[in-house]
């Protein structure tokens, strides 16, 4: 990740620090980590647009000193995709909570993977819905506790790395707050892919994930981060992986990285056919 | 001259008005201006893009407009109450869109190819919370064509959302329409420094990526974006505010047509599809002695209760005819606070009002005042 001393204070909008993000919250070192990745890349923030939906992740356009949007609980790609659309020069990234890219809002995630838009999404899953006080999400996996399972979770977790690539994402990546040296350069190449990108970050919510589930303080959260995953060889965690089972199982790292047809280029075409180029 | 259906003047006129950006999801009665927007769009270089549903639509048509596009997108019933989260959030956002609504016979499902009037409450308090918005309807082709240009023009002039109420007839009809040439406002293009407020009274709609690093959130916000401290003061001190500039310009924003107002007694209360029968209407009632008029609205919203209130001054009794059990008739009677009968008359079966059902309910509500000359049948 970055280096002690490195300033990345440019990036981010200083009139809304401190975050709302609990204290041991990863979202914190994801945000860092996009950051940094702007940084390594030179992004213009003059041309960077970050829109996000409802929740804890939610509220990260606010904290990136450039064009924000903070939209509706699971909408942001669809409102990523038609400012995208009319303005391809925009950089646009979409934080996206549990409920924003599994829940609510899965359909267009689903859809702008399918039409390979130059969006990049990425996942801020911390297996609980946070701001709501920590309820069950499409991404809390089998028998984990929360206020809505009290008893065990009797669902499966949506895998999200499965999801993107089925859906037809052409950049797909996995990484955890623990992984933070790795984190920054995946959401690099995420954002330089042309298509749409899916980087799913594994993070910690100590407040509520981690008391209900007894996993300790966010040290402890981070060292499961590290413990239940494996970087990537053996491609695939079974469907129906329980809280136990996960251990040393989920595999992290670049799933996809590959070239496809972009939907605006695609678009453009259709113009130039119809001639209606400027 | 040429033969046009209300749903491709619809296309036509937003073309006309500027609009490069369209986003929709197929449904009847409103299907047909998408199609044409498909066609359309990529001639005139702009962008066209059929979403996964009517939440997306509306979504992206948002995204678009923070995008520096003049958007649009049309649906009907179902897909209007899918959007109206959405809309809130333009009115919250004060994002200028424009959406179409070609109402059908409802509940749920209802009547998708018949006409309705359902949704006149819905477009004005569909999404939550209190707000402001711009609702226009037509009652002919060449109307829906200058109505789709005027609700770009209100939705720019005020950053509102502004919605169009069309129905399964009027989408559906075709005229001999020669289309006027409706005055399109353009979206001025203002150099803004570091003191610009992108939220503050009568500023600019500046979208992204004119070096301003704007906030847009559905968050109760101050003038800067922000969502600081005592934001709840602040969104209702800039709600009101464009509350405000609409009631200030309601001459200007009030579209109407009268007749034979004059001396009326009983003044037929239309809007949309239904004026077309209450303007043969107040003709028979004429022939037959009852001095009749019409009052026919095309902006609903903001209510003009200074029109109808000087509009209605001498009338005995007031008829409201309606395709719903009786929703427009609410605020036109709470503007004249018992000072006349006013009548509701409502159907939701998917048919329309003919003249002469007009014309029995209004000699019957003639005699009930004891308008003198009435014949009683």
């Amino acid at each position: 990740m970055t280096k002690p001393g490195v300033d990345l204070t440019p990036y981010l909008r200083q009139e809304m620090m401190p975050t709302v993000w609990c204290p041991g919250c990863g979202h914190g070192i994801i945000a860092r980590g996009i950051a940094t990745a702007l940084m390594n890349l030179g992004v213009d923030m003059d041309q960077l647009a970050v829109v996000g939906g409802i929740g804890c992740s939610g509220r990260a356009p606010f904290y990136f000193d450039a064009n924000s949007m903070h939209t509706t609980h699971g909408r942001a790609l669809a409102y990523a995709t038609g400012l995208k659309m009319v303005n391809p020069n925009l950089t646009v990234i979409v934080p996206m909570g549990d409920g924003d890219s599994a829940a609510i809002g899965g359909n267009h995630l689903i859809h702008a993977a399918r039409r390979n838009i130059d969006i990049t999404a990425i996942i801020f899953n911390n297996s609980i819905y946070g701001m709501t006080g920590g309820q069950s999400a499409p991404t809390s996996p089998l028998e984990s506790h929360s206020t809505t399972t009290p008893m065990g979770s009797i669902e499966p977790a949506f895998d999200m790395v499965e999801l993107a690539l089925a859906a037809g994402a052409t950049y797909v990546a996995r990484t955890t707050t623990f992984d933070f040296q790795e984190m920054p350069k995946l959401i690099e190449g995420a954002i330089r892919h042309h298509g749409f990108s899916v980087v799913e970050v594994l993070s910690q919510c100590p407040t509520y994930y981690g008391r209900l589930n007894k996993l300790g303080e966010a040290p402890d959260m981070l060292l499961y981060e590290r413990d239940r995953t494996k970087l990537l060889e053996a491609f695939g965690p079974p469907p129906e992986i329980t809280r136990e089972e996960m251990v040393g199982q989920l595999p992290i790292g670049l799933f996809r990285n590959e070239e496809r047809p972009e939907y605006i280029d695609q678009y453009h075409g259709l113009v130039a056919r119809a001639g209606g180029g400027k | 001259m040429r033969l046009v259906q209300g749903n491709e003047a619809v296309a036509l006129a937003a073309v006309h008005a500027g609009c490069n950006f369209y986003s929709g999801y197929p449904i009847t009665p409103a299907t047909e201006i998408m199609e044409m927007m498909a066609r359309q769009m990529p001639k005139t270089g702009g962008v066209f893009i059929q979403m996964e549903d009517e939440i997306g639509s509306i979504a992206a048509a948002i995204g678009a407009a923070w995008g520096g596009a003049k958007a649009m997108t049309a649906t009907s019933g179902p897909g209007f109450s899918l959007m109206q989260e959405n809309i809130g959030y333009a009115c919250m956002t004060q994002t200028p869109v424009v959406v179409v609504d070609s109402q059908r016979g409802g509940p749920s499902t209802g009547l998708p190819t018949l006409p309705a009037q359902g949704e006149v409450m819905q477009a004005r308090y569909g999404t939550h919370g209190d707000h402001e918005v711009i609702v226009l309807t037509a009652s002919s082709v060449v109307e829906a064509y200058r109505m789709t240009v005027e609700a770009f023009n209100l939705s720019e002039t005020y950053r509102v959302p502004a919605i169009l109420l069309l129905d399964a007839v009027l989408s559906h009809m075709r005229e001999n329409v020669e289309f006027p040439d409706v005055p399109v406002r353009e979206r001025a293009k203002p150099v803004i420094d570091e003191h610009f407020l992108p939220f503050g009274p009568d500023a600019p709609f500046v979208p992204f990526g004119s070096g301003h690093h704007t906030v847009v959130t559905g968050m109760s916000h101050d003038e800067t974006g922000l969502p600081k401290a005592l934001a709840g003061q602040a969104v209702q001190r800039i709600l009101m505010g464009v509350a405000e500039r609409m009631r200030r310009d309601a001459r200007e924003i009030t579209f109407y047509h009268e007749i034979s107002l004059d001396d009326a007694d009983i003044v037929l209360l239309t809007y949309g599809i239904t004026a077309r029968a209450a303007r043969e209407a107040v003709e028979l009632l004429r022939q037959d002695g009852v001095k009749a008029g019409l009052l026919d609205l095309q902006t609903l919203w903001p209510f003009p209760d200074w029109l109808v209130k000087e509009k209605t001054a001498h009338a005995k009794a007031i008829l409201v005819p309606e395709l719903n059990l009786g929703q427009y008739v609410m605020p036109v009677r709470a503007t004249l606070e018992g000072r006349c009968p006013v009548e509701a008359l409502g159907r939701m079966d998917g048919e329309l009002f003919t003249p002469e059902a007009l014309v029995e309910a209004a000699k019957r509500l003639a005699s009930s005042v004891e308008i003198g000359g009435v014949a009683h049948d």
